[in-house]
């Protein structure tokens, strides 16, 4: 019973701040996605002559997002049914958003006009056991050109 | 939170196209490559689990990747440097986790001299 009362109380703190936070999260980022529009994203790049450009740079940005007790719950349970795990497509969104975001930002402090051959990778960082917590590292990087 | 740009100690250009622009390259050293494996404390690891109840951003470990990209990153460009290459391009960067609170991270490229 005891248990079950802690778990309760896990599950409310858990649906309470991680819904606040992630909704702060999401404000957050499109107020800087706004200020920063003007730099040319491209996925391209490898294969591609840039005529303009005299000097280029790495530039990366990442950052580790956990999921909260209430989505850990809600995803386990979902598991069993299948389809879409919505808490999750939120959490990676957001894991993204801010990774490319940190990556726009120092490229934009270097002067850069463009970014391009952007890469996005995600890695799970709870080891193979499958248990513990629930944390996954984005990384974006591509080459700032000047 | 931004990524520190790298030292300007190192004047060695990295970039993950496979030109440098504005410069030609002239010579191929090969491929070049850095790793790095880094845990963070014990108290950060609680941290990071308490953290996990309400959710968010875990500072602890973006700090650690972070750190351990960049030495992976300098390991790489000191192997480059060894070769007398000034520049790697096609620059890849790989994450993997060995066990909770540790993770290596890889970071790979072609060593090459432009000028």
């Amino acid at each position: 019973m005891d248990s079950l009362i802690i778990f309760a109380i896990l599950l409310g703190i858990g649906y309470f701040f991680g819904a606040r936070t992630e909704k702060q999260h999401f404000r957050q980022l499109q107020q800087r996605e706004q200020a920063i529009h003007g730099l040319m994203l491209s996925t391209a790049g490898a294969k591609v002559a840039l005529p303009k450009a005299h000097q280029a740079q790495l530039f990366t940005g990442s950052v580790v997002i956990s999921s909260d007790f209430f989505k850990t719950f809600i995803a386990g349970v979902l598991n069993v049914f299948g389809g879409r795990i919505t808490v999750y497509e939120s959490l990676l969104e957001r894991g993204r958003r801010e990774a490319i975001l940190r990556m726009e930002e120092s490229a934009l402090t270097w002067g850069a006009d463009q970014v391009v051959n952007i890469r996005i990778q995600t890695a799970e960082l709870s080891g193979n056991s499958g248990k513990g917590i629930v944390a996954l590292e984005v990384i974006a990087y591509g080459t700032g050109v000047r | 939170m931004t990524v520190q740009p790298r030292s300007s100690a190192s004047n060695i250009i990295l970039t993950n196209i496979e030109t440098v622009p504005g410069k030609t390259v002239t010579q191929h050293m090969g491929l070049v490559q850095g790793s790095s494996v880094r845990a963070k404390h014990i108290g950060r690891d609680i941290a990071a689990g308490l953290k996990n109840i309400v959710g968010g951003e875990l500072k602890g470990y973006t700090e650690l990747l972070q750190e351990a990209r960049e030495e992976a990153t300098s390991r790489m460009v000191q192997e480059a440097q060894k070769r007398g290459a000034n520049a790697i391009v096609n620059v890849r960067f790989a994450t993997s986790s060995l066990t909770q609170g540790a993770a290596e991270l890889f970071a790979y490229g072609t060593a090459v001299r432009v000028e």
